[in-house]
């Protein structure tokens, strides 16, 4: 039982692509070690690099849903916004992206006409541009439809530093804004379930609300994430392990879409492991926490935005919820692809 | 949603906890026979603000957890077959059978296909008349309509590429048949409010008679769920057993009589296994011989093996109360929801998968 258990790990799973426990495994155990050097090890969202006193902020990310295309966006904003979201956790102001496709044999013409819309669309509204692109093809039923591949180069400003490590006990944890929406939307358009009030994905780029808050309030941020895939519990877990902190959160002052808490618990789905798109978790200093929410909720991007929680002392790398109903209880981190279950 | 989130209001709870508090029961022991409440106990942060002396029992009322590996095993046989692709809930995918799970199958080349009811296998049936789709259903009486239904429904419509693989499951025979151990030392039974809207309030009766148990059925938000651990207090300090519906909001006392015709009007009692309790007789649904067509294990000629359970798994004690997550050497070392090595690990019910996420660091 158990070999065959083991055998269970030597093929790729759904559940490596999950952003939860799996995903980390992969990471640490089959790239990390022969690929390492200071820069990878750091696991942040991009990576910086430092050139004669000049900081570049640098992120790749690829993108794979299913359907391409739903409410609230479709596959290339998504590449847009997720690259653009990775560059701007650390601050940085992006300056462009890359590009990369590869399309299935067969892919409608019309529907490429309309993701690469659609990219032209989010490029100019954020004001970062496709600099350079690359396109393959695969024969029918090696890959599904599109996937797409973007890299991203920003400018990290003189005196800004925001990292994971720079959490510490007493920080607030803000989230901007409303939790799980694009999670959601995606597995009730999988499921084929039409839901009363509208589902949206959050697909969204925050670099400008970021950019005025390091400007507006430099010492305010320590640490920034955008908790895409494993959700708000994973990206706090992976943040209370790298700056060795304990964090506690207060669900009732989590927003939450009262639609997608009717999804969730049609699904069983927690809404704390599911993805956004469009959001980030700050955790800001204390004393000026009030501060940041005002500039965060001044912006479209951020007019939900609440504090959440506080960073503890520890157990260093504990996740703690207080419950709406007055419990309390651990949080997590993503163990596997979210499967949504009826019984 | 406002409806959900005023079951889950703090300062309408903390007023019922003082209120528990006050009864005069002593010491209360408490089986929650369904793992939809064990979970959202977990989940809720129940038991910290739940008096001391109060004891939570898991019970075996988790599908996925009381699945026999034989049944598994049957699952990854047809999943196998060339030209079949298998259905599921998504619960079922990690489930470790003696050859590993669905997840491995689909990673060699199955097709699995997780869908949100039974219905959806049948559209997949349609859309694809050149496979056979298998659901392969775990489920208790809540379930088991819906997929009588889905076989009533295939059948109207002259699909002939879509079967079933029952492993479905009735509670009232494996609550006889567990709670007649004296080692567990009960005071009372969580009933499953979502059961018993199908089989009622009603079911619970002969179990208060022949065991002497006070039952309370109960819905599944923290309010639902001390609303009813005080009428179990009550019930002890009053030195009364009855059955209390805590639910009436959705349960009746006689139940979904429809639903319950249209399961026996496709599905009939067999003697079937249960993860830790062993054989338990009529208290599987298998499906009639009017139905022979939609019956997989019939179709694909498969005969259940016995299947020892994981070694060193203590998945069957615990389903049977009889031991906690914490008493298992392998939770949280060898054995995580990431590499279970036992269904209570993976499933969303599951009590070690409870436990796991929510009460221990693992
Ligand atoms: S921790 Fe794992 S091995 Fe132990 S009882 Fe639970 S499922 Fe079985």
């Amino acid at each position: 039982m158990r070999s065959d258990v083991k055998k269970e790990t030597e093929t790729i799973q759904l559940d490596h692509g999950s952003g939860g426990i799996a995903s980390q495994e992969l990471i640490q155990n089959i790239f990390l070690s022969p690929l390492d050097n200071p820069i990878l090890a750091s696991l942040e969202d991009s990576a910086i690099i430092d050139i004669g006193g000049t900081k570049l902020a640098f992120s790749t990310d690829s993108y794979v849903v299913d359907p391409i295309f739903f409410p609230g966006g479709d596959i290339g904003k998504l590449a847009v916004h997720g690259t653009i979201n990775d560059l701007a956790m650390r601050g940085a102001r992006p300056l462009g992206l890359s590009l990369g496709m590869i399309l299935e044999e067969g892919f409608p013409l019309d529907d490429l006409k309309r993701v690469v819309a659609s990219i032209q669309e989010a490029c100019g509204n954020s004001g970062v541009p496709v600099l350079t692109g690359d396109t393959k093809v695969v024969p029918k039923g090696k890959g599904d439809k599109v996937f797409i591949n973007t890299s991203g180069v920003g400018l990290v400003d003189a005196g800004v530093d925001i990292s994971a490590t720079k959490a510490r006990p007493g920080d607030a944890v803000i989230l901007s804004g409303s939790m799980g929406d694009h999670g959601i939307t995606i597995l009730t358009q999988r499921a084929g379930l039409s839901l009363q009030g509208d589902l949206q994905s959050d697909t969204m780029a925050l670099h400008k609300m970021v950019r005025s808050l390091v400007t507006e309030l430099p010492e305010a941020v320590h640490a920034l994430r955008d908790p895409t895939r494993g959700g708000v519990a994973t990206s706090l877990n992976e943040i209370a392990a790298t700056a060795r902190v304990g964090i506690e959160l207060d669900e009732s002052r989590i927003p939450l879409k009262p639609q997608v808490e009717a999804a969730c618990e049609i699904l069983g789905m927690d809404p704390l492991y599911l993805a956004n798109e469009g959001k980030c978790l700050a955790l800001v200093d204390h004393d000026m926490a009030d501060r940041v929410l005002r500039l965060m909720r001044s912006f479209p991007e951020g007019t939900d935005a609440a504090i959440i929680g506080q960073v503890t002392e520890g157990p260093a790398g504990r996740v703690v919820l207080k419950t709406s109903a007055g419990g309390s209880r651990i949080v997590s981190s993503l163990t596997g692809e979210p499967l949504p279950r009826i019984c | 949603m406002k409806y959900v989130s005023e079951y889950r209001d703090k300062d309408l709870i903390a007023p019922l906890i003082e209120e528990l508090k006050k009864i005069e029961c002593g010491p209360l022991r408490i089986m929650e026979i369904c793992g939809t409440h064990t979970m959202a106990i977990s989940r809720h942060g129940l038991r910290s603000i739940l008096p001391e002396d109060l004891q939570l029992i898991s019970g075996p009322g988790c599908p996925v957890c009381v699945t026999a590996t034989a049944h598994i095993d049957g699952f990854l046989q047809v999943a196998e077959r060339d030209g079949v692709r298998v259905a599921i809930f998504g619960d079922l995918y990690r489930v470790p059978g003696s050859t590993g799970s669905l997840a491995r199958c689909q990673s060699m080349g199955a097709t699995v296909d997780v869908v949100y009811s039974p219905l959806d296998a049948l559209t997949i049936a349609r859309e694809h008349p050149e496979t056979m789709v298998v659901f392969l259903s775990v489920g208790f009486e809540t379930t088991i309509p819906l997929v009588a239904a889905t076989i009533l429904e295939a059948e109207r419509l002259h699909i002939d590429n879509f079967c079933v693989f029952s492993a479905h499951k009735i509670m009232p025979p494996a609550l006889h048949a567990l709670l007649g151990d004296p080692e567990l030392q009960l005071d009372g039974l969580l009933c499953p409010g979502h059961v018993s809207t199908i089989i009622g309030a009603a079911a619970y009766e002969p179990l208060v008679k022949e065991f002497g148990l006070s039952c309370v059925v109960a819905g599944f938000e923290p309010l639902d769920i001390i609303q009813a651990i005080i009428l179990l207090a009550r019930q002890k300090s009053e030195k009364k057993v009855a059955v209390d519906n805590a639910y009436g909001r959705a349960v009746s006392w006689q139940g979904n009589l429809r639903a319950l015709k249209l399961m026996n009007q496709v599905f009939e009692p067999v003697d079937t296994p249960w993860r830790g309790l062993g054989v338990i007789p009529g208290s599987g649904m298998a499906i009639r011989d009017t139905y022979l067509r939609f019956d997989a294990e019939k179709r694909f000629d498969i005969v259940l093996q016995d299947a020892p359970e994981p070694k060193g798994c203590l998945c069957g004690q615990i389903l049977k109360g009889r031991k906690a997550p914490l008493d298992c050497p392998l939770f949280g070392r060898k054995c995580t929801p990431m590499n279970p090595v036992g269904p209570c690990m993976v499933s969303s019910e599951g009590t070690c998968a409870a436990y796991y996420r929510f009460e221990s660091k693992g």
